[in-house]
């Protein structure tokens, strides 16, 4: 079945289900303010989810739960609650596996304790879509925003983006299911935001028309096996390559790993279309570049706007994409710069470290300013760092603590 | 699934594999009556195994594959063990993914068969070993229970963990000395068919694999069961005879010897009133049709 065969054909909440290009790009939009995790609930609202797990955790218990509302009003196929994180992202993955298209949130201590089903997920080829607001992780407890455990996430195989603003959660919710359900790409996505900055703050969103939502998902696409007994049920081995210890058996778990990152690597093209680029960049011939993602963009802004003041030039490059790793698109527009910022919520500086891996000369990177365990970042300080860096006497209080 | 599904192509039919082309011209898929006596003259949903000869698991897989009701629209569920090494093989859509969270995929799984197949029947059967349902997985177990989600849970009870070697599982009997039990295991075997009654199953078994005729039985209303009304369970004895110091041949005997009627796998067997009802209802229905046809003949 062709998935654009539903295209102009309603469904039973009234519906039209539209060519995602028409509907993200062309379609009218409504300016509304909203609560991050109210933007959640609009843009799952329009994306035609078969089945959605929830588990309460700050901060994405009001997201998970706004979505119960909407299953409540039948836009969503099946709605529970699960019994724990590591349970949730087992029952989506049997969901997926089932042939539905799965949504699902977490948050810090649950990304943590659902860890073991990411590379599962990844390696099972399922297009799951798993939120993640992240806060601290650590002992003693912090609910507060903390952008540690997308470090972890990283290495499982998912493709990880991560949102600025409420507007790329709602537009990139969307469009994430269209990158990660192309055959070709076919793995889960973590969308990760900056918990409470995005999730509990209210801003202005341009919404997709209410009436207007995304095609089904089309399980017969999928590079692997749907497991719905609608297809052969053939012997997928001669023997179970677990039990043997031999080169065919190795080979094939080695190829099947290096299938996972290349497959996370074909989803540029489509997440470039998308996403208009891993990476969005302002004024990059500017000695100074501020190179982060997440909130820590937004503060970065306005640091760029404190010196433009004293007439201090920098420039701004905001990651989208962490898997895949815009790795050219850094390279390139790095390539001027003498000093590189890389302001982080989190207290082990997982960004720059990837980006000193990444480009030529890394001892441009400057890795900081960095706060963790849910202190805000004020602009301020990464001010103070860029003076710093540049040998400018500095006069701001924070300068002085 | 219908037939016509696995049917192969004329001009491809000669490169498949012999197994495939038996699997189209001779399992059973469809069948009505199908059954334990089908094998032998049937191709069964199972092609070889790499568990140890004699393994009473291995006759505990071809007894329950040869009893699945509806084995075109039946999706398994395992887990990490002895099974999972068995479940290549099988003819049937069946998941992999971790080690004890069999019934949470099974839960998510049912569910989204249901949201997409709204009008055809689904069944969905866990397979997996006690140390996947009664200790690491046991969360999930007694949730997708709580939960009333509609498949069968059948345990492969071999009172350790066999896979890994013969370590002490929360099945096994008290005193038994095992690794990680090295001065014999000092709690009572876990009484999960009882904690499976008061967790909202409405069909409990308890037994041996030694009669085919008998799993046969216990499978088929087990998932008839879990299709109409909620959870079902299933406790097998599948002796480990490697980590118990039985022989080959010795597996069968040791089944017989323990389900005596004052052994632990003394057959037991809990059915909720809706279940009793269902059942009830099947074997009326049965026994009208097979006068009808003796009336036919006559």
């Amino acid at each position: 079945m062709e998935p654009t065969s539903v295209i102009g054909t309603k469904n039973k909440k009234n519906q039209v289900f539209t060519d995602p290009r028409i509907m993200m790009r062309e379609a009218p939009r409504t300016p509304s303010f909203y609560t991050g995790s109210e933007v959640i609930k609009e843009a799952i609202r329009r994306a035609s989810i078969d089945v959605m797990i929830a588990y309460p955790i700050t901060p994405q218990s009001e997201a998970a739960a706004l979505i119960g509302e909407l299953f409540a009003e039948g836009y969503i196929g099946d709605y529970f609650r699960g019994e724990s994180e590591f349970a949730v992202m087992s029952q989506c993955a049997g969901a997926a596996f089932g042939g539905a298209r799965v949504f699902t949130t977490t948050a810090g201590p649950g990304t943590m304790r659902a860890m073991e089903n990411f590379p599962m997920w990844a390696g099972a080829r399922l297009p799951i879509q798993c939120i993640v607001t992240c806060r601290g992780i650590n002992s003693p407890l912090s609910i507060q925003p903390d952008t540690i455990e997308i470090s972890y996430l990283m290495q499982t195989g998912m493709l990880v983006w991560h949102a600025e603003t409420a507007q790329d959660f709602y537009d990139w919710i969307l469009m994430g299911y269209m990158v990660s359900e192309e055959p070709d790409v076919h793995l889960p996505l973590a969308l990760c935001c900056d918990g409470f900055f995005v999730t509990h703050t209210k801003d202005v969103v341009d919404l997709t028309p209410t009436d207007m939502c995304l095609p089904p998902y089309d399980p017969y696409r999928s590079p692997v096996p749907c497991m719905d007994m609608e297809c052969p049920p053939v012997r997928m081995m001669r023997d179970p390559f677990i039990m043997k210890s031999n080169y065919i058996s190795y080979a094939t778990h080695a190829s099947w790993q290096q299938e996972i990152w290349a497959a996370a690597e074909r989803s540029r093209k489509h997440t470039i279309a998308w996403l208009n680029g891993l990476i969005e960049t302002e004024d990059i011939d500017a000695d100074v570049l501020i190179v982060t993602s997440g909130t820590a963009v937004s503060q970065g802004r306005e640091a760029i706007r404190l010196l433009a003041d004293e007439g201090i030039r920098v420039g701004l490059v905001k990651i989208k994409t962490l898997r895949p790793w815009p790795e050219e698109e850094i390279k390139e527009a790095t390539k001027h710069a003498t000093h590189i910022i890389v302001p982080e919520f989190n207290v082990i500086g997982w960004m720059a470290k990837e980006i000193k891996a990444t480009i030529p000369r890394s001892e441009r990177v400057v890795a900081g300013p960095r706060v963790c365990g849910g202190m805000t970042m004020p602009p301020e300080i990464i001010v103070e760092e860029i003076k710093r860096a540049l040998g400018v006497r500095s006069t701001t209080l924070a300068a002085r603590g | 699934m219908s037939k016509e599904r696995i049917t192969i192509s004329p001009d491809l039919y000669d490169i498949m594999p012999s197994d495939y082309q038996d699997l189209v011209s001779k399992a059973t898929y469809g069948k009505e009556d199908r059954g334990w006596k089908d094998i032998g003259t049937s191709k069964e949903l199972i092609e070889q195994h790499s568990l140890c000869a004699g393994c009473p698991e291995s006759m505990a897989f071809r007894y329950i594959l040869a009893s699945l009701p509806n084995p075109e629209d039946t999706v398994m569920v395992g887990s990490t063990g002895c099974t999972s090494l068995v479940f290549p093989m099988v003819a049937v859509h069946n998941i992999h993914s971790l080690f004890g969270n069999q019934n949470a995929i099974a839960s998510g799984l049912k569910r989204a068969l249901s949201v997409r197949f709204p009008d055809r029947i689904k069944d969905v059967v866990v397979l997996a070993g006690d140390g996947a349902t009664v200790d690491i997985g046991l969360d999930m177990t007694l949730q997708a229970w709580f939960r009333q989600e509609k498949f069968t849970t059948i345990c492969f009870d071999n009172e350790l963990y066999a896979n890994t070697g013969g370590q002490e599982s929360g099945l096994m009997q008290k005193g038994f000395v095992a690794k990680m039990a090295p001065v014999g295991k000092l709690f009572d075997k876990v009484r999960l068919p009882e904690i499976a009654r008061e967790s909202g199953c409405h069909y409990v078994v308890n037994c041996t694999v030694s009669k085919p005729s008998l799993v046969e039985k216990v499978v088929r209303n087990a998932v008839l069961i879990a299709r109409e009304i909620g959870p079902t369970y299933l406790q097998l004895y599948t002796p480990c005879i490697l980590e118990i110091g039985k022989n080959s041949m010795e597996g069968l005997q040791e089944m017989r010897d323990s389900e005596k009627p004052a052994e632990r796998f003394a057959f037991k067997e809990y059915i909720s009133e809706p279940a009793r009802q269902l059942l009830a209802e099947r074997d009326a229905k049965a026994k009208e049709k097979k006068a009808a046809a003796k009336q036919l003949v006559s």
